[in-house]
C-alpha cells in the first residue's frame, strides 16, 4: 500500500543517526522546558529557531517537534508534583494528579500521564499520517477565496478557544494582523509603518515578536510575584501500575485520545480544550465521580492522553494548508520559511522525505519520552528544585544572543524589548497573547489570499460566499463566532476556564 | 483614584485605539485601490478602524464593571532591568563583544529579581557566560568578536 511505502521512506529518515539524534535532544529540551514553570515551548522553540537554520530541512523540523510533543509530558510532571501546570494544557491534570502525589501516589499518577500520552501520541501520529495526504490532496484545489476563509475560520475560532473575554481575543487578533503589514507591500512594494527603518522593510522580525510577547512579557509577569514554589515531593518510588490502576485508566486513555485527536484538527488551543473536555467526560461517565478532584487516577489519565493526541493531530492544519492551529504551529510556519519552503499542501509531494521523516519520528519520538519521563524521573525532580532567579537570566541572555544570531540584526533585539514592554502591559490587562501572534503570521497570508480573490472575481466580494467550499468555511467561522457569543454556551465556557485557575 | 470602572478594559481599550488610529491614518497616506485591485492601504485602513472600534467597545464594557481584583504590584525595578539589559545587549554587542556583554546582561538581569544579591548575580553571570561560548561559540559557531573593538588597545 501507498501507506506503508510513505512510511517505510519516512523511517528510513527518522533512522538517520543524525536525525535521531536531534529528534532525541528535541524531546529532552521538551521534556525540560516542560518541566519548568515559566518557559513553554513556545519561547524555547522561537529561541531555537535562529539554530536550526544551519541544520537540513528534515533534522530542523524533527527537532522543533519534539520540543512541542515532549512539553506536554514534561508539563504533566511539574503539573503531578508541585500543582503548577508547567505547560498550560497539563492545567487539569494538577487537578487530580496532585492529589495521588500528596496520598503517596506520584509514582502511579506519573506513569499513567506517560503511558497514556504514548498511547495517544501514537495512535493521533498514525491518524495524521492517514489524514494528511487525502487532505492535502482537497487542499490543492484550494484558490485563494477558500484559504482566505480558511484563515478567517482559523482566527475565528481561535477566539472562540481563547480564556477570558471575546473582545479582547478579537483585538488582539486585529492588532497581530496589522503588525504583520508593517514592510514592503507585496504587490506594489510600497514601505508601509517602516518609520524610513531599512530594517523593517523585509516586516517585523517573526522570532523577535515571538520571543518579545512569550519570552521578555513572561518575565516581567513572574517578577510580579516572587515567592518561590515549594516541590513536596523529594523523591518518586514505585512507578508500577497495579491491576487495579490499569483497569481504570484504559477506558479514560482511549476516550481521551479519541476526543483529543479531533479537537486537535481545531485551530487555536484545540489541545487545551481537549484536556478540559476529556476531564468532564470521565468525571460524567465515573461510576464514582465523587473521587475526582481528590486523587482519580482517571482524572490524570484521560486528559493527559487528550492532550498528547491532539499535540499529534494539531500537525494536521499545518502540514496540509499551511494554516497553524496555535502559536508553537506559528512558529513551525517560520522554520519552514527559514528552510526555503512554502509549508502547504505541495510540501507532501515536493518533500516527500521531510513529511513522512517528520511523522515517523513522532513515535520515535514518543518511545523516548516514556523511556525518559519514567525511568529518569529523579532528574526531572532535581529540575524542579532550579530556582526561577538562576532561570531567568538565563532566558533574557540567550533570547537575546539567539535572536541576533539570526541576521546579525542588532535591530531585532531592539524589537525585542519593544515587544516584551508591550506584550507586558497587554497580558497585564488581561488580553492573551497568542491570538497576537497567530495575527501576526496569518495576516499577509490573509491579506494576499484576499486580494488574489478580489482579482479573480474582478472586485465582486461575493465571491467568497458563492464558492461552495468558501461559503461552506464562512458559515463554520460564523457558527464559532455565534456559539462563543451566545449567553448560555459562554457561561458554560467561562465556567471551564475558571476551574483551571 | 477611585473609578467605579474596570481599570483593565479602560487601559487595554485605550491602547488599541491609540494604536489602531495609528495604523489607519498613517495607512491613509498609501494608495487605497479598488475593490477590484486592492492598493497597500486598503487592509490597513479597514484592520485599524475595526481595531478602534473594538478598543472603544472594550472601553464602553470596561465601565460597566470594574475589576474584581486588585492589579498586582508593577515590578518596577524588573522592568527597569530586564528592558534594560536588551536595549544594552543590542548597543554594546558589536562594540564590547560577546564576553563581557553577556557577564554584564546576565549580572544586571539577575539582580531584577529581588531574590539574588550581588554574589549570586557574579555566579549566575559567569556560569552563563561559559554556558553560552560552548553552546553559541563552539557548539552553534557563531561569528561575533570575544572581546570586541571597544575595548583593544
Amino acid at each position: 500500500m501507498d501507506l506503508i511505502a510513505s512510511l517505510g521512506l519516512g523511517f528510513s529518515v527518522a533512522f538517520d543517526p543524525v536525525n535521531i539524534l536531534y529528534c532525541f535532544l528535541g524531546v529532552l529540551l521538551g521534556t525540560l522546558v516542560g518541566v519548568l514553570p515559566g518557559i513553554g515551548p513556545t519561547a524555547t522553540i522561537a529561541m531555537l529557531l535562529p539554530i536550526t537554520f544551519t541544520l537540513p530541512a528534515e533534522t530542523a523540523l524533527i527537532m522543533l517537534a519534539g520540543i512541542y510533543y515532549g512539553a506536554q509530558y514534561g508539563g504533566s510532571t511539574t503539573a503531578i508534583l508541585i500543582n503548577l501546570p508547567g505547560e498550560s494544557s497539563a492545567a487539569v491534570t494538577a487537578i487530580d494528579g496532585y492529589q495521588m502525589a500528596r496520598n503517596g501516589r506520584a509514582g502511579p499518577a506519573l506513569a499513567a500521564a506517560a503511558l497514556g500520552s504514548f498511547f495517544a501520541g501514537s495512535v493521533a501520529t498514525f491518524l495524521l499520517a492517514a489524514f494528511a495526504p487525502p487532505l492535502a490532496r482537497a487542499a490543492l484545489n484550494f484558490g485563494a477565496p477558500e484559504y482566505f476563509s480558511l484563515i478567517v475560520l482559523g482566527l475565528l475560532v481561535s477566539i472562540a478557544l481563547a480564556h477570558g473575554s471575546i473582545l479582547k481575543a478579537l483585538a488582539m487578533i486585529v492588532l497581530g494582523l496589522l503588525l504583520g503589514m508593517v514592510g514592503q507591500d507585496i504587490y506594489t512594494g510600497t514601505p508601509r509603518f517602516t518609520f524610513g527603518v531599512r530594517e523593517l522593510f523585509g516586516g517585523l522580525n517573526f522570532v523577535a515578536v515571538a520571543v518579545g510577547v512569550f519570552g521578555i512579557a513572561e518575565i516581567l509577569r513572574n517578577l510580579e510575584d516572587e515567592t518561590e514554589r515549594e516541590v513536596g515531593v523529594k523523591r518518586v518510588t514505585n512507578l508500577w501500575l497495579t491491576r487495579e490502576d490499569f483497569r481504570r485508566i484504559v477506558g479514560p486513555v482511549l476516550r481521551g485520545t479519541g476526543l483529543g485527536s479531533i479537537l486537535g484538527v481545531l485551530p487555536g488551543g484545540g489541545h487545551i480544550l481537549s484536556s478540559f473536555a476529556s476531564y468532564s467526560t470521565e468525571k460524567r461517565v465515573s461510576k464514582n465521580p465523587r473521587e475526582f478532584g481528590k486523587g482519580a487516577i482517571e482524572g490524570v489519565a484521560g486528559p493527559e492522553s487528550a492532550n498528547n493526541a491532539a499535540a499529534q493531530t494539531s500537525f494536521i492544519p499545518l502540514l496540509t494548508l499551511g494554516i497553524p492551529a496555535h502559536p508553537v504551529m506559528a512558529l513551525m510556519v517560520g522554520a519552514f520559511i527559514l528552510q526555503g519552503i512554502t509549508p502547504g499542501p505541495n510540501v507532501i509531494n515536493e518533500q516527500p522525505a521531510l513529511f513522512w521523516g517528520v511523522i515517523a519520528s513522532m513515535w520515535i519520538g514518543n518511545l523516548m519520552l516514556v523511556i525518559l519521563n519514567l525511568p529518569l524521573i529523579g532528574l526531572w525532580v532535581k529540575m524542579l528544585t532550579i530556582p526561577y532567579r538562576v532561570l531567568f537570566p538565563a532566558i533574557v541572555v540567550f533570547a537575546c544572543i539567539g535572536t541576533f544570531s539570526i541576521n546579525q540584526n542588532i535591530f531585532d533585539i531592539y524589537a525585542i524589548a519593544f515587544f516584551g514592554i508591550v506584550g507586558y502591559l497587554l497580558i497585564r490587562f488581561g488580553c492573551e497573547p497568542a491570538p497576537l501572534l497567530l495575527g501576526f503570521v496569518l495576516g499577509p497570508l490573509l491579506e494576499e489570499h484576499l486580494r488574489r480573490a478580489m482579482i479573480i472575481s474582478r472586485g465582486d466580494p461575493t465571491i467568497f460566499v458563492t464558492r461552495p467550499i468558501s461559503a461552506t468555511l464562512l458559515a463554520l467561522a460564523l457558527a464559532a463566532i455565534l456559539i462563543a457569543v451566545l449567553p448560555n454556551i459562554r457561561r458554560k465556557r467561562e465556567e471551564v476556564f475558571v476551574e483551571e485557575g | 483614584m477611585a473609578i467605579n470602572a474596570s481599570r483593565n478594559d479602560l487601559a487595554s481599550g485605550g491602547i488599541f485605539v491609540a494604536l489602531g488610529a495609528y495604523f489607519a491614518l498613517e495607512a491613509l497616506r498609501y494608495e487605497f485601490g479598488t475593490p477590484l485591485r486592492m492598493g497597500p492601504g486598503f487592509m490597513p485602513v479597514v484592520l485599524g478602524s475595526v481595531l478602534v472600534a473594538l478598543g472603544i467597545a472594550i472601553v464602553l464594557k470596561g465601565f460597566r464593571k470594574p475589576d474584581e481584583e486588585a492589579p498586582p504590584p508593577v515590578p518596577w525595578r524588573g522592568i527597569a532591568l530586564v528592558l534594560g539589559t536588551v536595549v544594552f545587549f543590542a548597543a554594546t554587542i558589536r562594540g564590547l563583544g560577546f564576553v563581557p556583554v553577556v557577564a554584564i546582561s546576565a549580572f544586571v538581569t539577575a539582580l531584577a529579581s529581588r531574590n539574588n544579591n550581588w554574589l549570586s548575580a557574579v555566579i549566575i553571570a559567569v556560569g552563563l557566560c561559559v554556558l553560552c561560548l560552548v553552546v553559541f561559540v563552539v557548539g552553534l559557531g557563531l561569528l561575533v568578536p570575544l572581546v570586541g573593538p571597544w575595548l583593544r588597545f
